[in-house]
């Protein structure tokens, strides 16, 4: 076994890229070398290298192969393509079996050679992002001009060429504090080298470094640093040295909004924020330099203070300027805004939004005042797209806007709604509380999904552009995490119809479409035309129309919610059952059938019956499919057998007794009372032959096994179960 | 800026960097003589970039950004500022430690602060040109920006060339220490002719935010895009490169113009940039043809 190095030293790679390359380059030794056995395969990934090291073979193993050619009594043209197509020569082949053989003996291959060839070649083809050339380079490109390539063989280089760059075995250090090259002679060696030479070549040392180290200095000063890995990571990949050290930041700036001044230092400076012993924000910032000055920081720190405070001055300046006016006084701005083309501009939206936000208040139980209020802030919810700060640090949007309501004597519920607007931005955002600011959270992403998918911008398997998966989901966890009863489909309806007001030609072209789908997707419907030319469909959670392309929107949103469930590890199965029962909207009520379904079908009672109700719809599928269905009421008089008599009074107590749980929406009990069934069930099973040789007999108790069927039914759809 | 007081005064610090880079083979030029946003555009950066022969320059180029005039207000932003610009094709081996030694020669010490190239990919969709490169910072302050051409005028270059800006104003404030553009030393001269940055441009400042968003007239700058453009047009027909490219730089700036001036709409915006592109598209070709036939 043989020690494999290789390094590759260029100008800066872009801190984001770093360790994907890294990954690739030991994917690549794997791949290229694999007839090496490599094993032990580690790279690195830094601001001015990528390497790798492996351990493989010292050399390729020598191999036999057979190549069978044409047959001897072939036409002389199969044998000499035969012959081109291997570059073999006549004498070589031996005759076997009626065929002409080619017997292949591949000697032994040294490592070097297969690194110098094959694998320096699949180097050449490295897949940055986005790759340069240089003035040196010819056509080669690579992320930033490659410097040196360091590659060795148990410490011996191995000679190739990589575009202008020729292999050896030198390396450099630090670029300010140990200019120069040094000799590589082993992995080992170089990293240690490397640290004498105020590199940390490792991400996650360095990383980890970074963490003890900003920790320590804002520990000097009695500070915590607030916590940040995306930014940890960006400048784990800018330094090869870090030194972190503290910065001052001016007192009067303390005085911007938190969230302005941390985005500034975090976007523009990639500086750490701080807090005090009570998590309060604290007048310094953590940073990390790549040096350790000769005068011990003290310069590095001063000129970053600066640097910051005309930064802030900056958005001080946004600040003040904004707040000279009142947040609805930029209403009219948003006119200018574009929201997209075929669904007008950010004041339209506005204008939706307000309305929306109002139905949904109404719809979740609020009172005027808090419907108004919830109105008031859709309405306002994107003035601050034109403020200045936002136009700097689009990030701030929705919260900018709150501040700016506030300052404009909004009210704290209304800056509070127009906050928290957007969120949740990711699943593990924070969700907006309380009926306004949900009202307006929810009425911003349903206005989003109802537009996008009327202009039929739908996302595909791999493009969601308008971002419409998130949007869903937000609407999901908003409902859930509020416990909210929100009539989902109603909702939807009044913000598609609110869509094709505003683009009812765009509406017109894609009526037949929908209709078609909710007819596909066996919606009970009573499709038609209404007068105004769009279609509409029955809701049947409400008994109301509903325009014919809310059934779509309201699955895309079920389907994220299956997803959600997914990704919970709950069974997704299960929703599908209670979904195609209760043609629910109601989100929360839909869980929770969903979660009481899930908890019977745990429970030794509920698998029992689950299987009882399969053996019954297998009896019923294969005698409907004789002389069926096999539906209507079961006549008394015909149950002979005491276990069917049984079986006929327990199905009637459990129903009643479903019905009344389920109109309590008290699902658990409902569930619970299923297992009731499971010892008429099991005892009809085992003492009443279903196919009695009476014809009246034999229709009695297959009705009696549809009205299981039909009862368990109440409660879910039990044929949508897997497993 | 250990001892600011005796950092270098604002032209000391150009006359500093004339002469490290005539010490790399750099021809020294004068900023050209028309209205530009950027020293990108001078014909030493753009059309020299293009084309197979070596070139090396440096110079200061005036950068006119109308949109960013305070009327002398704000300490940061001016409409009218100092870009020092150094062209090399091919780029040398060595691009990134010359750069670095020109920091030194004007009294940045890379052991004392903290010098940084952070990834920037440049583009100018004026000039069809992209490449990719870094800004340079210095404890935290962006002091310059470093480009590797990969393309300009829409054409892949022949051989790329390395490009850095050095913004002179920011920078001067750095190595003077000061928070206020207006406050620099602008020369070091003692009693009535030491004058400050502000001597110099404040009242120029005012004079042109109140022309750039005020008073300039829309329908005359309209009218001379639509001139240049035909102009430009025209030169190009002859095979006139440098001639048509003045027309293009002109139909740039003027465009700046009307922007600042609020009369172009975001969806004429994009329209405008590129009619100015096509331009500088039509002009390189152009140049690049001669650049080959006359060898």
């Amino acid at each position: 076994m043989a020690e494999f190095f290789l390094e590759l030293f260029s100008e800066e790679i872009p801190a984001r890229m770093q360790q994907a390359a890294a990954e690739q380059l030991a994917k690549l030794v794997g791949a290229q070398l694999a007839p090496l056995s490599p094993r032990d395969v580690r790279s690195f990934g830094a601001a001015r290298r990528i390497a790798v090291t492996a351990t493989i073979a010292a050399e390729v193993p020598a191999s036999a192969s057979e190549l069978r050619g044409p047959k001897l009594a072939a036409p002389p043209q199969a044998l000499e393509g035969f012959l081109r197509k291997n570059g073999a020569v006549r004498e070589e082949l031996v005759e076997e079996d009626g065929y002409f053989l080619l017997r292949l003996n591949l000697p032994s291959r040294p490592a070097g050679e297969l690194i110098a060839g094959e694998f320096a070649q699949a180097l050449a083809g490295f897949g940055w992002p986005k790759s340069m050339r240089w003035g040196q380079s010819g056509a080669f490109t690579w992320v930033r001009p490659l410097r040196r390539v360091v590659c060795l063989l148990d410490g011996t280089v191995v000679p190739f060429t990589l575009g202008p760059v020729a292999s050896g075995d030198e390396s450099e250090g630090h670029r300010f504090l140990t200019p120069g090259a040094f000799r590589v002679r082993s992995a080992a060696q170089w990293q240690e080298e490397l640290r004498a030479r105020f590199v940390i070549v490792d991400a996650d040392e360095r990383r980890e470094r970074i963490r003890a180290g900003l920790r320590a200095a804002a520990g000097e000063k009695g500070l915590g640093v607030a916590e940040d890995a995306g930014l940890l990571d960006e400048v784990a990949g800018l330094v090869e040295w870090p030194v972190c050290l503290i910065g001052a930041i001016d007192p009067g700036q303390m005085a911007l909004p938190p969230e302005v001044r941390e985005l500034s230092m975090k976007v523009n400076q990639r500086y750490f924020a701080t807090r005090d012993a009570a998590g309060n924000p604290a007048p310094y910032f953590a940073f990390v330099a790549n040096i350790a000055a000769n005068d011990g920081g003290a310069a590095i720190i001063a000129g970053n203070e600066r640097v910051l405070r005309a930064r802030l001055a900056d958005a001080e300046h946004f600040w003040a300027q904004d707040r000279k006016q009142r947040l609805d006084s930029w209403l009219p701005k948003l006119d200018a805004v574009t929201f997209h083309a075929k669904l007008g501009t950010q004041h339209a939206r506005a204008g939706r939004i307000e309305a929306l936000a109002r139905e949904i208040a109404r719809a979740l139980g609020a009172d005027q005042a808090a419907a108004d209020a919830a109105a008031r802030a859709g309405r306002l919810c994107k003035a601050d797209l034109v403020s200045g700060m936002v136009g700097e640090f689009p990030e701030l949007q929705g919260i900018m806007g709150g501040y700016y309501a506030a300052s404009s004597g909004e009210g704290e519920a209304i800056a509070a709604a127009i906050r928290t607007h957007y969120q949740p931005k990711g699943p593990s955002d924070e969700v907006p509380s309380g009926v306004i600011a949900a009202a307006v959270a929810l009425a911003d992403k349903i206005d989003t999904l109802a537009g996008f998918f009327v202009i039929g911008e739908k996302p595909t398997g791999s493009g969601d552009p308008y971002a419409l998966r998130r949007a869903a989901l937000g609407v999901i966890r908003i409902v859930l995490v509020n416990r909210f009863a929100l009539p989902l489909r109603q909702i939807l309806d009044v913000a598609v119809e609110r869509i094709s007001e505003s683009s009812f030609e765009a509406a017109e072209k894609t009526t037949d479409k929908a209709i078609a789908y909710a007819q596909s997707q066996n919606v009970p419907v009573g499709a038609r035309l209404s007068a105004r030319g769009r279609g509409t469909v029955l809701d049947p959670a409400s008994g109301k129309q509903i325009n014919s392309r809310v059934p779509e929107i309201f699955d895309f949103i079920i389907d994220r919610l299956r997803v959600l469930l997914r990704s919970e590890g709950k069974r997704f199965d299960v929703l599908n059952a209670v979904l195609d029962t209760a043609w629910d909207d109601d989100l929360t009520r839909l869980i929770a059938r969903t979660e009481a379904l899930g908890a019977f079908l745990a429970s030794e009672d509920g698998a029992n019956l689950l299987a009882a109700y399969r053996r019954s719809a297998n009896i019923l599928r294969i005698e409907d499919a004789k002389d069926g269905p096999h539906e209507g009421t079961i006549d008394p008089g015909l149950l002979a057998e005491a276990a069917e008599i049984a079986l006929a009074d327990a199905l009637e107590a459990v129903d009643r007794e479903a019905v009344r749980r389920l109109t309590d929406e008290d699902f658990a009990a409902a569930m619970r009372g299923f297992a009731a069934l499971r010892a008429p069930v099991d005892a009809f099973f085992d003492h009443v032959t279903v196919n009695a040789t009476s014809a009246e007999l034999r229709r009695n108790r297959l009705r009696l096994l549809a009205r299981l069927r039909d009862v368990m039914h109440r409660v879910a759809d039990f044929s949508k179960l897997e497993g | 800026m250990q001892d600011q007081k005796h950092a270098l005064s604002f032209q000391d610090i150009i006359l500093a960097l004339h002469r490290f880079w005539a010490r790399q083979g750099c021809v020294i030029l004068q900023p050209y003589d028309m209205e530009m946003g950027a020293g990108t555009f001078h014909p030493a950066t753009t059309l020299r970039s293009l084309g197979p022969k070596p070139w090396a320059a440096a110079y200061v180029q005036p950068s006119r950004r109308p949109s960013d005039g305070r009327y002398g207000e704000n300490p940061n932003r001016l409409q009218h500022y100092y870009q020092y610009q150094v062209i090399m094709k091919p780029s040398p081996a060595d691009a990134q430690e010359l750069l670095l030694a020109s920091y030194r020669e004007i009294g940045l010490d890379p052991l004392r602060h903290d010098f940084r190239f952070v990834e920037d990919d440049w583009e100018s969709p004026t000039l069809g040109a992209w490449g990719l490169g870094w800004e340079i910072w210095c404890d935290g302050m962006e002091v310059g920006q470093f480009t590797y051409f990969q393309q300009v005028g829409g054409i892949a270059v022949d051989v790329p060339s390395f490009e850095m800006t050095y913004g002179l104003e920011r920078l001067a404030m750095y190595v003077q220490g000061v928070e206020n553009v207006y406050s620099l030393r602008f020369n070091d001269a003692e009693g009535p002719h030491a004058l400050s940055y502000g001597d110099v441009f404040l009242r120029a400042e005012k004079d042109y935010s109140a022309h750039n968003f005020e008073v300039a007239d829309t329908a005359m700058l309209m009218r001379h895009f639509g001139d240049a453009e035909r102009e430009c047009g025209a030169l190009v027909a002859r095979g006139l490169a440098q001639p048509a490219y003045d027309q293009c730089i002109k139909a740039s700036h003027l465009f700046n113009l009307l922007d600042a001036r609020g009369v172009i709409s975001v969806t004429e915006r994009a329209a405008y940039i590129g009619r100015v592109r096509t331009l500088a598209k039509a002009c390189a070709e152009v140049w690049v043809a001669g650049e080959t036939d006359h060898g």
